[in-house]
């Protein structure tokens, strides 16, 4: 379990669920000015989820939001008039008006991955930067957002695949608001929980009161500092409603009342302003002063964004390449020897551990289990593999993605010069010709195959 | 294409060319790693990335879950830490299936928020090996349509190690298309040194001066078969291989044009919305008064990809029917 939190970190958390909902609360009113271009999305009501989740991160770790993030933007450290400009598309928006909302990132700084407005899509990609990052030796950990509603997305599940069978250090909030745009999240998952597919994936999980930041925290620190320690990926499921249509146009009428009122009566920010009373933490001095500092931040940024130009036509076509205008250069924590032949040379084989017989298949998974009908043979049946011995690492080593021990290391021809045809040569006197499995597709005949040049 | 000082002794097939390419790259930058399906211990469908796991190990050889969209994503989260993957897709029909994390995530993102994606798609396409329609597509121009994209489409193996140099080495998003006809069917003597090809620069295969055969990947051959016969006829066709589809060697094409006067565009890519149709329209708006006759195409029929010899026969495009459409366009 994670360290108590401080004085301070109690009160960065009110500051920047506050500064959420103001900020918010100023765009809706900018939006009734037409002063927002497109439109405006509202996580009244999920600040904790994003706040309590994103503060649990590191500076060097990497999150990408969703739409209803926008305070993790903030506890990353977006500066509100970068949300101010992004909806009001204007030219000093981190896109430079070329798209609204929290659709903008930050590579070199802030560690943020834009979203698409396709739901999941997110999901792979912050896996990748999990495994570039391992890969690195960075030691960060990445995180992203997804609805119930995007919970049904087939990259949502191709992601999670990937994630659990790399053992990627990332986080997956599954920020359960009850509605996907009008319909429940009932008609959408046959579930109770949406954690419990973790299961499914062979991977941890956690469910949470997302209305409750202390908590969201707690769970996010926890699953932070198991994917640092090398046991992710973890998914969160986050409780809580979208307290407000899918976006400005929609009334959401569809919501039975009731429902609205039994969440208000849980509204994240007014709970946590009689925890922090409850807990001796602050008083009245200090929320007026903390609230005061938000109206004085939030003022200048607006005026900021009201003031700025939207960007010039000419620009509509600019960009649309890199043509040198960014240098890559990828930020080495780890030797690069370890990554390069001869110490990232192994031995290409795979260690099979299970023959995937039925005594071998897990129990209690809750499948129905059928008797068998036939005796079954004494041994193996001749076309189940057999497993070799001698082999330096198995598949866990391999999904692990761990470097190879410097026993493993084998020389591995790449058939330039006389010692490679020569250790070739050796090799192939050595080693019977390996069966060839039946292709998955039909690849067209071809002629063996020449090493080298 | 290449000087005979710089050439190694044994020609290499396309395939060979490519895998030299990943494995020079990767000893050359240990920033590049290679993700897709049965890439590892397999080494690939087509053994592409045979030999790449037992030299470079796990965690740069990376065999994924059968996830296309999975592929594509990790491939654009590692390139946001610098990293340069190389993703294959196992047949690149199968890029169907990750669409989206190509054209809305990967293509816009430099566009969007300045965010560059240094990854390559690679994976073998075309058909005219019985493939059948699902492992024999040429779904290039989907990807044409997509700003942000580089897409390259070579005809021999030097091109195509050259040019899988260049798009490893590219800022931007790359499709590489590898032609599976041409994977092992032709070969040719390459430079032992490390060379590249640059993106976006068609070359002139054959030099002629009474009509231009513009084409790329396997109807190159055909092509430059078609002209052999129609040279016979007395007809000398220039053929242009464009070897990169976005950009577009634009300037190219209107050199030959002014030259011959006269254009055949051939691919192997269905007729309806193939390049045929947006080479038409640039020599149109930028060449118009060089032409002596309109611009004609062969392409493949507007269908899937058949399966039985005689259907795909009819279907694909052929060195008899690119040189009855040139001798038709020589008339005028």
């Amino acid at each position: 379990m994670s360290q108590p939190l401080s004085r301070q970190q109690h009160l960065d958390l009110y500051y920047f669920m506050q500064l959420n909902r103001q900020l918010e609360d100023r765009m809706v009113r900018l939006f009734r000015q037409n002063k927002i271009v497109g439109g405006l999305y509202s996580s009244l009501g999920q600040e904790g989820v994003s706040v309590g989740t994103a503060y649990a991160l590191e500076k060097r770790d990497w999150l990408a939001p969703m739409i209803r993030n926008i305070g993790a933007l903030l506890v990353k450290g977006v500066p509100p008039r970068d949300i101010f400009t992004q909806h009001m598309a204007k030219y000093t928006s981190p896109t430079k008006g070329k798209d609204g909302t929290s659709h903008f990132g930050d590579l070199k700084h802030l560690h943020i991955v834009s979203p698409i407005s396709m739901l999941g899509d997110l999901i792979p990609v912050m896996t990748g930067v999990a495994m570039g990052g391992r890969y690195l030796g960075q030691n960060i950990v990445t995180m992203t957002w997804i609805g119930d509603g995007g919970s049904s997305t087939g990259a949502f599940h191709e992601g999670l695949g990937l994630a659990a069978s790399q053992r990627a250090p990332f986080v997956l909030v599954i920020e359960n608001n009850q509605w996907a745009y009008s319909t429940p999240v009932s008609r959408q998952v046959p579930v109770k929980n949406l954690a419990d597919r973790a299961v499914a994936y062979g991977i941890s999980s956690a469910i949470v009161d997302g209305n409750d930041v202390v908590a969201v925290y707690r769970a996010g620190k926890d699953a932070v500092d198991e994917c640092r320690a090398g046991r992710g990926p973890r998914i969160i499921e986050v409780k809580t409603m979208r307290m407000k249509g899918h976006a400005q146009h929609d009334p959401a009428e569809y919501v039975p009342k009731e429902m609205f009122d039994y969440w208000k009566a849980r509204d994240p920010i007014a709970r946590y302003e009689k925890y922090l009373i409850e807990n001796k933490i602050w008083d009245a001095k200090t929320k007026s002063e903390i609230d005061a500092r938000i109206e004085r931040e939030l003022d200048e940024h607006q005026k900021f964004a009201e003031d700025s130009p939207l960007p010039p036509a000419e620009t509509a076509a600019t960009g649309v390449y890199c043509d040198g205008c960014h240098t890559i250069e990828a930020e080495w924590k780890r030797s690069k020897k370890e990554v390069t032949p001869p110490q990232s040379s192994i031995d290409a084989s795979w260690k099979v551990p299970s023959f995937g017989a039925l005594e071998a298949a897990p129990s209690g998974n809750g499948a129905k289990s059928f008797p068998a009908a036939q005796p079954a043979p004494a041994s193996a049946p001749a076309s189940a593999p057999t497993p070799r011995a001698s082999e330096p690492h198995d598949a866990e080593t391999v999904a692990a993605g761990a470097p190879a021990a410097a026993s493993d290391i084998l020389r591995v021809p790449f058939g330039r010069g006389p010692k490679d045809k020569a250790f070739l040569a050796e090799q192939q006197a050595k080693t019977p010709p390996r069966p060839q499995a039946p292709p998955r597709h039909r690849p067209p005949k071809h002629s063996p195959r020449k090493r080298g040049r | 294409m290449s000087t005979a000082a710089a050439i190694a002794a044994a020609p290499v097939t396309m395939l060979e060319a490519i895998r030299q390419a990943m494995f020079e790259e990767m000893d050359r930058d240990p920033s590049v790693v290679a993700i897709g399906e049965d890439i590892g211990v397999y080494g690939g469908a087509f053994k592409v990335t045979e030999g790449l796991l037992a030299r470079f190990g796990p965690e740069r050889v990376i065999d994924t879950p059968i996830a296309e969209t999975a592929i594509v994503g990790a491939a654009c989260g590692m390139s946001f830490l610098g990293l340069r993957p190389v993703a294959e897709m196992q047949f690149i029909d199968f890029i169907a299936c990750c669409f989206n994390q190509v054209t809305n995530f990967a293509a816009k993102s430099h566009y969007l928020w300045g965010a560059p994606v240094p990854i390559v798609l690679r994976g073998p396409s075309g058909g005219g090996v019985h493939g059948g329609p699902f492992h024999s597509a040429n779904p290039e121009m989907y990807f044409v349509h997509t700003p942000g994209l580089k897409i390259i489409y070579p005809s021999t193996p030097y091109d195509a190690k050259g040019l899988l140099k260049s798009a490893i080495r590219d800022n931007n998003p790359v499709l590489f298309f590898e032609h599976k006809f041409l994977y092992r069917r032709i070969k040719e003597p390459i430079p032992a040194d490390d060379y590249t090809v640059e993106i976006g620069k068609a070359a002139v295969r054959r030099p002629g001066r009474h009509l231009t055969i513009v084409s790329y990947a396997a109807m190159v051959h055909t092509s430059l078969e078609a002209a052999e016969q129609l040279a016979k006829e007395g007809i000398e066709a220039e053929v242009i291989d464009l070897r990169t589809l976005l950009p577009l060697d634009k300037e190219a094409i209107f050199a030959s044009v002014k030259k011959t006067n006269k254009l055949l565009v051939v691919h192997e890519d269905t007729k309806t919305g193939g390049i045929a149709g947006e080479i038409a329209a640039l020599v149109f708006e930028g060449a118009f008064e060089d032409l002596d006759g309109p611009v004609a195409r062969v392409a493949a029929l507007d269908a899937p990809v058949p399966y039985a010899p005689t259907l795909e026969q009819a279907f694909l495009p052929s060195t008899e029917k690119v040189v009855a459409a040139a001798r038709e366009l020589a008339k005028y």
